[in-house]
């Protein structure tokens, strides 16, 4: 359903666009003055702009949609099971966000051919970068899911999706710095936040530093999204 | 590749004391029915009667709350996989994906439904051309008329060749050509398939159906043939009689027929002679036949003209106002004015 529904291509054009202006704005820094960073890294940095805005795209759909139409109805009386429903509908929209994320490759592609340059393209940070957005969007997607579950209105499904990202990307980054966790009371909740700021992974995953404390992190984080989501699917089945 | 049903002595369907409710208010209460293989049925009853939740708790969609259904021996509670195989559903209104193409849709639910690739492609066009959907096949869904919607879904319910088909209203919204269609249609499944239907349409239910079962309030007020069920709550026949002349001696001319036969409504006593002809109704208790005599006695009786004689079969309408009243009755502990 994905592939065939307007709001899919709708999506796909509006990220290329965005990104390609962030890639084209970073150039232009980089014509005008000498930086520290590869534009990889920086380029890197945006990632939650298309997180914010095309992950509930992607996913709002997903359950909401099926169940407001009542095709949820007619899928669960073929041999296949909610967790194989969730499972694919997760899988659909992870691959299509990867497969968006990979069209940025082109970017990169395009300026080492101008350039003819290799300082322009470093490797590291390149591969880094698209590693995190690997790991990263497993969890992002999950999130997305899990918020279309919820309700039958897709516009609700978006936005909680949109709300549930913001927490987790800005929202974090944002309780790490509160005064209130320096109590030593709150020192444990402190470390905890601390694991928890995806900016500070992104970094970590640039300079080729893979913990796995991080990717535990996103990992359980997508188990445990996608098993809200299938008990949020059949807890609508059971209450009507 | 039809389906084989894992045992063979089992009937395709047996529910007994089916329970479910919703927050605690019940839908369905207590119902217990069997349907043999091959048997075409029918579900009657009122909206919110519980009949979508009935099939729906059959197709393994929704749990039940209590009772036991099983479909070919098999419980649905704990084998719902192995049952969904064996079914064939299409839910009430029929919802369809909007954006897909007739032909994708249903390769993609053919595929869903385990139909192997080598074989799909075959019985896609035979269920396209046994449905009259091979002229739309490339046509996007969201745009078909309903007719058309409502075939898709009927094709769609029969594509992996279950051996039990259960359809949700599989005629609300058609127009006469199509329902005729659609009742052609489910008619040529008859022996090999068993099929469970819903209607609101009655005469529609009684042509295509061997048995029906109306449900009301949770509850089945009523089964059999349709033959049957008229018996039981109509309980006698009755004939329209057109006659003019003398009618005071019409009742002595009936008694001699038979000492069952009355007029319903009885004659009005300023009645007595009538030039006009009237439509007048007789009944009686007796289920055979009493046309040929009545008609004999009512030509010999000298002061009385007869111009038609027909006897009236009630017709299923009759029937389930009569059956879902009985139960409001029973459920209120009193009678309802104006019927149900």
């Amino acid at each position: 359903m994905l592939l065939v529904s307007p709001s899919t291509f709708i999506a796909a054009v509006l990220f290329l666009a965005i990104m390609g202006f962030v890639f084209a704005g970073i150039l232009e820094s980089y014509s005008a003055a000498p930086q520290e960073n590869s534009p990889a890294s920086v380029f890197f940095q945006y990632f939650w702009l298309p997180v914010f805005f095309m992950v509930p795209l992607l996913t709002m759909k997903c359950l909401a949609e099926e169940r407001r139409l009542g095709t949820l109805e007619t899928l669960l009386t073929t041999p296949v099971t909610t967790t194989e429903v969730v499972l694919g509908k997760f899988g659909a929209a992870y691959f299509l966000y990867m497969l968006l994320w990979a069209s940025t490759g082109g970017f990169f592609y395009v300026l080492q051919h101008f350039a003819g340059d290799a300082r322009f393209v470093d490797r590291g940070p390149l591969i880094g970068g698209y590693v995190f957005i690997a790991v990263s969007g497993l969890l992002f997607i999950a999130i997305g899911v899990f918020a279309s579950s919820l309700s039958r209105n897709q516009a609700v499904a978006g936005i909680g999706a949109f709300a549930l990202l913001f927490g987790l990307i800005s929202g974090l980054s944002f309780v790490e710095g509160m005064a209130v966790l320096d109590l030593e009371v709150l020192r444990p909740l402190k470390e905890a936040v601390a694991y928890a700021q995806v900016f500070q992974h992104l970094e970590d995953f640039s300079r080729g530093i893979v913990d796995t404390r991080q990717l535990l992190f996103y990992l359980s984080g997508t188990v445990l999204a996608l098993i809200f989501s299938i008990l949020g699917v059949e807890a609508k089945l059971l209450h009507g | 590749m039809t389906v084989s049903p894992p045992d063979d002595s089992a009937p395709a369907i047996e529910v007994s004391h089916l329970v479910k409710a919703y927050n605690g208010i019940p839908a369905v209460n207590d119902i217990s029915f069997t349907v043999g293989r091959g048997e075409i049925l029918g579900f009657l009853g009122p909206n919110g009667a519980g009949k979508s939740t009935t099939m729906r708790i059959l197709t393994g969609y929704l749990p039940a709350t209590g009772g036991s259904v099983r479909v070919f021996g098999l419980p649905v509670a704990s084998r719902a996989e192995e049952v969904k195989r064996l079914i064939g559903f299409m839910p009430e209104n029929n919802p369809l994906p909007e954006d897909m193409r007739v032909s994708e849709y249903l390769y993609y639910r053919g595929r869903l439904k385990e139909v192997p690739r080598s074989r799909l492609s075959v019985r896609l066009d035979e269920v396209l051309a046994l449905c009259d959907l091979t002229r739309v096949r490339h046509r996007i869904l969201g745009q078909l008329s309903k007719g058309n919607r409502q075939r898709v879904g009927i094709a769609e319910a029969i594509l992996a060749e279950p051996p039990l088909i259960i359809m949700d209203e599989p005629t609300i919204g058609l127009d006469p050509h199509q329902i005729l269609i659609v009742r052609d249609l489910i008619a040529r499944l008859r022996g090999r398939m068993t099929v469970i239907l819903s209607s609101h349409i009655l005469p529609e239910i009684e042509m295509t159906c061997d048995r029906v079962l109306i449900i009301n309030r949770g509850q089945v007020v009523a089964q059999g043939s349709p033959a049957a069920l008229r018996r039981e709550f109509l309980g006698r026949s009755a004939y329209e009689l057109e006659v003019a002349g003398d009618l005071e001696v019409l009742p002595a001319v009936l008694g001699q027929v038979d000492p069952s036969l009355r007029l319903e409504p009885p004659l009005s006593p300023e009645a007595g002679q009538s030039i006009e002809f009237q439509r007048l109704r007789v009944v009686t208790d007796r289920e055979d036949d009493l046309g040929e005599p009545l008609l004999h006695a009512l030509v010999a009786a000298p002061r009385l003209r007869v111009r038609g004689l027909r006897r009236a079969e009630p017709s299923l309408e009759d029937v389930f106002l009569a059956s879902t009243q009985r139960s409001w009755d029973v459920v209120d502990g009193a009678p309802r004015p104006g019927g149900a």
